[in-house]
């Protein structure tokens, strides 16, 4: 498998050259690209300079890093300098960042190889990433399904084998459930672990960056190296430690099961879950059960409290600075109308609208306020659970992918598919979500281990041990670029 | 019937922190267009603000100076609207967490105009209409601001005009802001509401927005008190609604009525901390606090025996009353040294930024050294006045202008010795002074003038004559 491991192992004992390596990928980029459509922007000439300098490093017997010359690939809501970051919206049409993401910067130091920027729910909005004004990405197990969303084109490339890993953001499951779906691993950290800036904001108190990879290892490689604290985001905390504990032994680790995580959950998906946590107790770990009520609540919060803030963090777009601007237009006024009205898709129209409602007055205190006390309610109940276990199991999406064009056609529903998810990001706690079986038809079932605020760690420690011992469930697919 | 004017204000400050509020650009006022901007304070997508310590510190010594209670914890909100100088669409401003609580600004009636609140938050660009265009510059686009919301305990125009001009004096006293109106580092919102002489009620208010004046604060507040007298009196009723003043015309319209009124959507800024602030800050930004104009007019009263209305011309601009400050060490009478930064060194500084300043060519160490030559005796007054004229045309020292024989000379023994040989030598002035004509000591006086070439103080000549005749 193309994991960043085996690559490292391949450039530094010189079996490959990082320019041989780059143009393999780039080849197959554009050989499975038509049919995943996971990526919206391919950029040679970066992946081939940066190559090129690895190439060097390597030549002049320099020691290079974990991630140094490792083809990968951003979500195009993260900022690149002079490279078009659209968010996969009309309305961000030919805008080029004259600055770099924070988490950019960092990939930039250890010669990070960036292959282009892959397909979204536009704005980050969606389960699918069929809102994406490119298109979805395809499912790189079938095609015929979707590869989730909303970071859906990292997930289809990583699992599609045409970037050996790449970064998501996740605000409501946007990580988790695209690599669940697309039967790879995706870490969504602790708000605050990573720092958002440059990442263009959806719901800021949510959104948090984090990594699609292959396997575990490969995700605490990554996540170690983004979680640093940055002074230009003021919520940033830092701590990327993961990598040392990954194989510790878990026996005794107590694993809690929420009843309610498991309810409305389809059968293939739950039997899933509950068959990992037998594999749990086959390695020492305590299975617990517990009720967490409050997982009730955790949908309607979530979609008040990310709309509202999406209402506000996309009122910026309004053709005056840069991206879409309307052909015709009678004034200002008109102009901001027309340019908006153009330039967003519907499900992003939909959330500006019901966020600029539940924060209008007269209705702010029955709904916003009311989400945000919920809030520190759910938050609460987290921290009560995790009094009686260290890590919480639970499927990562109630099903698994669904076909194409089905998300679109019916809103409420794949709404619901965020229910397992949502809370995560609702309690600033971070979740991964790993490969645990199959389905009738083949399509992958994803479990999310939750774990403590900066527990990441501890999640990481019991996602791997999984990993060792169900190697099975993580299986790769036809396409992209085979080590 | 009679109308009483009910009014408060929310004035808008701009602080002089050396950068603005959530990035490192700087708030120098001018400028080319766009060229005090980077990607976070023009709200590029993906950037996030990051709160400059130093505008909290501002804020929290403004509200100080004005009585305020500094919270302990803060919050920064997002003010919801669309508006081309305002890239992001929303105003980081505060609304639920406040960094000042109270406080109030004495008149100098003794009564307190009290506040509600003072707040920190964000300035927007300025939008340039030209050519049939509309341009935007951002450079003023996240200069920090405090607003001071009063409540509405105005009563009269010049309580308005006095409570502005204090507001002015004490934040420019304690160094947070220039306060110029006419550049727009302060800006007032104005709300008006008239009502019988006598109610308790507060009657139906309208808001003027951004004065940026005194004058045009005050004729807007007259006219606007006016209309809504004649529309009551006419049977009508006064409309909520946020206006602006014309100041060619002279008249207020309407912007917006209420029901066109912003919904703000404000909601905490998820993207700022919440802001602690220990009390030792505070502590130690009051130790830093220098003395107030307020108390600073009452110790020249009380302690230098400087008359009420001079006192208050020497603390109205904190340059001159520093200038005052130390200009009176050691000297005999700190009126002295009053009288001359009033009576001549005000004309040099004409304009209301000249005083602001006090930039002028005379350190207060020479007036210091003026005024001890005259305290010594050795020079005069009549000497010293024009002396100081030379000492401000060109920045010199006193010495400069005063030769050792313009000095000396003068001292007890000397006068002495020159009003005996005057008394001896104009016997028949002596004759008619015993005789009972008090003009004939003026003849003695001259006569001292003269033989000491003009040095000697008359005062002291007349007085030392009377003393020896007596």
């Amino acid at each position: 498998m193309g994991t960043i491991a085996t690559i490292h192992e391949m450039l530094v004992k010189k079996q490959v050259s990082c320019t041989e390596l780059t143009q393999r990928y780039l080849d197959a980029v554009e050989q499975a690209n038509p049919a995943l459509n996971a990526y919206v922007n391919v950029t040679p000439d970066t992946a081939l300079a940066t190559a090129a300098a690895v190439d060097k490093k390597i030549a002049a017997g320099e020691e290079i890093g974990a991630l140094e010359g490792v083809p990968m690939t951003l979500k195009d809501n993260m900022s690149t300098k002079g490279i078009e970051t659209t968010c996969c919206s009309k309305i961000l049409t030919g805008y080029k960042p004259i600055f770099d993401a924070t988490v950019w910067e960092i990939l930039q130091e250890q010669n990070a190889v960036l292959l282009g920027k892959t397909n979204m729910d536009e704005f980050a909005m969606g389960s699918s990433c069929e809102n994406s004004c490119f298109g979805g990405a395809a499912n790189p197990f079938d095609t015929n399904y979707v590869a989730g969303g909303s970071s859906g084109g990292v997930s289809s490339a990583v699992g599609g084998n045409i970037a050996a890993y790449g970064l998501g953001s996740d605000t409501g499951g946007s990580i988790r459930q695209p690599a669940s779906f697309c039967g790879v691993v995706g870490l969504k950290p602790t708000y605050g672990a990573v720092s958002r800036y440059g990442l263009i904001a959806y719901a800021s108190s949510l959104d948090q960056i984090g990594p699609i990879t292959k396997t575990v290892e490969d995700a605490s490689l990554v996540f170690d190296a983004i979680a640093k604290k940055d002074k230009r985001d003021s919520t940033s905390v830092g701590g990327g430690n993961t990598y040392a504990t990954l194989n510790r032994d878990i026996k005794g680790m107590k694993i809690g099961i929420a009843r309610e995580y498991l309810d409305g959950v389809r059968d293939d998906v739950k039997e899933a879950t509950l068959a990992a946590a037998e594999v749990y107790k086959s390695l020492g770990a305590e299975i617990v059960y517990f009720d967490l009520p409050v997982l009730k609540f955790a949908l309607p919060v979530y979609y008040i409290i990310a709309c509202a803030e999406a209402s506000s963090n996309l009122g910026r777009y309004d053709g005056i600075r840069y991206g879409y601007k309307t052909a015709h237009y009678t004034g200002t006024h008109d102009m901001i109308c027309r340019t908006r009205s153009e330039g967003f898709g519907e499900e992003v129209k939909r959330r500006i609208l019901l966020g600029t409602y539940v924060l209008s007055a007269g209705y702010y205190d029955a709904y916003y306020k009311k989400a945000t006390d919920l809030r520190g309610t759910i938050i609460s109940a987290f921290n009560k659970a995790f009094e009686q276990c260290d890590v919480i199991l639970a499927p990562t999406v109630p099903m698994t992918a669904f076909e194409k064009g089905h998300a679109v056609s019916d809103p409420i529903e794949t709404y619901l598919t965020d229910i397992c998810t949502v809370p995560v990001n609702i309690a600033g706690l971070p979740g991964v979500s790993v490969p645990c079986g199959f389905n009738a038809k083949g399509m992958p079932i994803g479990m999310q281990l939750i774990g403590k605020s900066f527990g990441e760690a501890q999640i990481l420690n019991a996602a791997y041990r999984y990993q060792q011992a169900a190697p099975e469930k993580f299986r790769d697919t036809k396409w992209g670029v085979k080590l | 019937m009679k109308y009483e004017l009910v009014s408060g204000f929310e004035t808008h400050i701009e602080l002089q922190t050396k950068t603005k509020i959530f990035c490192g650009c700087t708030t120098q006022f001018g400028g080319e267009p766009n060229t005090h901007c980077c990607p976070v304070c023009i709200g590029l997508p993906g950037t996030l603000p990051v709160l400059n310590r130093e505008v909290v510190r501002f804020a929290i010594k403004a509200g100080l100076a004005v009585h305020g209670e500094i919270a302990s914890v803060a919050k920064m909100d997002r003010k919801n609207y669309c508006y081309p100088d305002l890239s992001k669409a929303y105003q980081i401003s505060q609304l639920y967490a406040p960094l000042i609580i109270g406080g109030y600004v004495e008149l100098s009636s003794g009564k307190k105009i009290r506040l509600h609140h003072i707040h920190i938050e964000e300035d927007a660009g300025k939008l340039i209409h030209r050519h049939g265009d509309t341009y935007v510059d951002y450079n003023r686009g996240g200069v920090p601001l405090i607003e001071i919301v009063s409540e509405p305990d105005i009563r009269s125009v010049d309580e308005a005009r006095e409570y502005v001009e204090k507001l002015q004096q004490v934040m420019r006293y304690i160094g947070i802001s220039d306060c110029r109106m006419q550049e727009g580092s302060m800006r007032c919102d104005v709300n008006v509401s008239v009502r019988p002489e006598g109610s308790e009620t507060f009657g139906t208010r309208t808001e003027i927005k951004n004065m940026n004046s005194i004058t045009n604060i005050v004729k807007a507040m007259e006219y606007e008190y006016d209309r809504q007298v004649d529309l009551i009196e006419s049977g009508g009723k006064v409309v909520q609604e946020t206006l602006r003043y014309d100041d060619v015309s002279g008249t207020t319209s309407s912007m917006r009525s209420k029901e066109d009124a912003h919904d703000y959507r404000y909601f905490r800024d998820p993207d700022l901390v919440t802001i602690n602030i220990p009390r030792e800050e505070v502590e130690a930004l009051r130790a830093e606090m220098p003395e107030l104009p307020a108390d600073k007019c009452r110790r020249y009263i009380d302690a230098l025996g400087i008359p009420e209305k001079d006192a208050q011309l020497l603390t109205k601009y904190r340059r001159i009353s520093e200038f005052f400050d130390a200009a009176i060490e050691g000297v005999k009478s700190p009126k002295t040294v009053s009288n001359f930064i009033i009576g001549q060194m005000f004309r040099r500084a004409e304009t209301e930024s000249d005083k602001e300043q006090f930039d002028l060519p005379t350190t207060p160490q020479q007036l210091n050294a003026l005024v001890k030559l005259l305290d010594s005796g050795k020079i005069r007054n009549n000497l010293a006045k024009a002396t100081l004229e030379k000492m401000l045309d060109t920045g010199k020292p006193a010495t400069d202008f005063i030769s050792e024989s313009d000095m000396g000379g003068v001292d007890d023994n000397a006068l002495l010795a020159l009003c005996k040989a005057a008394i001896e030598g104009n016997a028949k002035a002596v004759a008619d002074f015993r005789g009972g004509k008090e003009k004939a000591l003026k003849a003695l006086v001259g006569n001292v003038m003269k033989n000491s070439r003009g040095k000697a103080d008359a005062q002291a000549a007349e007085a030392k004559i009377k003393e020896l005749l007596g």
